[in-house]
């Protein structure tokens, strides 16, 4: 008998691992590792802000966002290890293989934002799943208006993709601005909060769309702090990640309130997501 | 070229004041500059100026025998640089170094603190202002003392 068509069926092949070969290793930090990977067989293609469950054979998976465009490219994950699947992912010399699961989740609203000047905002490792963003926006200058780009991180030994950070502030169509929480005596850049970036950034608010992702605290605070720049909460989108494990909305690990982060996100209008970030128990 | 009282209603910490007022509170002041890292001033040393940054950038420093110099706030254009002027013992907790080349704004801390005992509404209204000031560093501080960047997970 033929089993019933359903509508909300998983994408095929959403359980089976792809096997991926290690193509290159790159340190970004101390314990922050971006793998570029080869399919084995069929390709996997996320979009800026999706993400993959990437499978240590015989360790265990995990969600890592997008960081790369895979436009024709390798598909990159930038990892940081902070436990056991982590740190064994992050340990993979070029030629190891791993499974990957995916794509999965929403995507940054780029078209949506298309035609407006866009703000990025991004803590720590929340840059890795905005750099594919901010690569198509700057891929595509003239589909925007002014271009800013926040970056906050613990020190400056803990910034991500410093040379691409370099490039980009070399442009003259975008702002970048680091901020760091501590540093040593030398270093010459900010230290502070990146909300306090925000009264500075370039866009217009009346006509800006705001991109976030960093830490659930930060995330917060910085849209506290874009409001208060009367940036419109419904032109404000943030990225979640809670304990996602099926990435398809079956375990339900990763429930935030009505929303299971995996399905219906990561990425989220900011409007359906500020409240439910503020309840203590969720 | 510009008054010192019309550079001073840049600043937010001076924002919306009266002429009068503004013009009295440049009666303590005058422009200043420094060279990339030149100190404005040493921790412990007496608290009788501070600043408010019109070009460049300041750094707060704290010096530990273990970690040496550390960076713990950096202070922008507009932004007050000192606050300790205004409560005893007017002592420096921080070093402040000029980051890059620095103009700023000097104010007589003592010629002002006179000033706001003679009118008390200007002093009540100043006393708000850093006061707010005051909060808004110990907020951020606060924020940072969190170390949301450093969080380990379990994966």
């Amino acid at each position: 008998m033929a089993a019933p068509a359903s509508a909300e069926a998983p994408v095929r092949g959403a359980m089976t691992p792809v096997p991926h070969r290690v193509l290159s290793r790159v340190q970004e930090t101390a314990d922050t590792w971006t793998l570029e990977l080869d399919p084995l067989s069929e390709p996997v293609q996320p979009r800026a802000g999706q993400f993959d469950m990437l499978y240590a054979f015989g360790v265990g998976e995990v969600p890592i966002s997008t960081s790369g465009d895979h436009e024709g490219g390798p598909l990159t994950h930038t990892i940081r290890a902070v436990g056991a699947v982590t740190r064994a992912l992050c340990a993979l010399e070029p030629g190891a293989v791993l499974g990957v699961r995916g794509p999965f989740g929403s995507v940054w609203p780029l078209g949506e934002a298309a035609g407006s000047d866009l703000l990025v905002v991004a803590g720590g490792i929340g840059l890795a799943p905005l750099r594919p963003a901010i690569r198509h926006a700057l891929a595509r200058r003239d589909d925007y208006g002014a271009v800013s780009v926040l970056v906050g991180a613990r020190t400056p030994d803990d910034l991500l993709y410093v040379p691409e950070l370099e490039r980009w502030r070399s442009r003259l169509d975008v702002e970048v601005d680091v901020t760091v929480d501590s540093a040593a005596a030398g270093w010459h850049g900010r230290v502070g909060l990146v909300t306090t970036l925000i009264p500075g950034a370039v866009v217009d608010p009346a006509k800006a769309s705001a991109f976030v992702c960093g830490p659930e605290v930060m995330m917060t605070f910085v849209v506290r702090a874009l409001l208060e720049r009367d940036l419109p909460l419904e032109r404000i989108w943030v990225s979640l990640e809670r304990n996602m494990r099926c990435a398809v909305g079956h375990c339900g690990h990763c429930q935030l309130g009505p929303t299971l982060i995996c399905r219906d996100g990561p990425v989220f209008p900011a409007a359906a997501m500020t409240r439910l970030l503020e309840v203590r128990e969720l | 070229m510009r008054t010192l009282d019309e550079l001073l209603a840049e600043a937010p910490v001076f924002a919306g004041l009266p002429q009068d007022a503004l013009t009295l509170i440049a009666g303590c002041a005058k422009n200043v500059g420094f060279a990339e890292d030149e100190l404005l001033f040493r921790e412990g040393e007496q608290a009788d100026t501070f600043y408010v940054v019109r070009r460049g950038r300041v750094a707060l420093e704290l010096h530990t025998p273990e970690r040496g110099g550390l960076v713990i706030e950096t202070i922008e254009p507009h932004e007050v640089v000192g606050w300790s002027w205004l409560f005893e013992p007017y002592r420096w907790h921080f070093d402040a170094r000029a980051d890059t080349p620095v103009r700023a704004i000097a104010f007589d801390g003592a010629c002002l603190r006179g000033k706001c005992e003679d009118d008390p509404v200007l002093g009540f209204e100043l006393m708000r202002r850093f006061a707010q000031v005051a909060i808004d560093r110990l907020q951020h501080a606060r924020l940072r003392l969190l170390d949301v960047y450093g969080g380990a997970g379990v994966r």
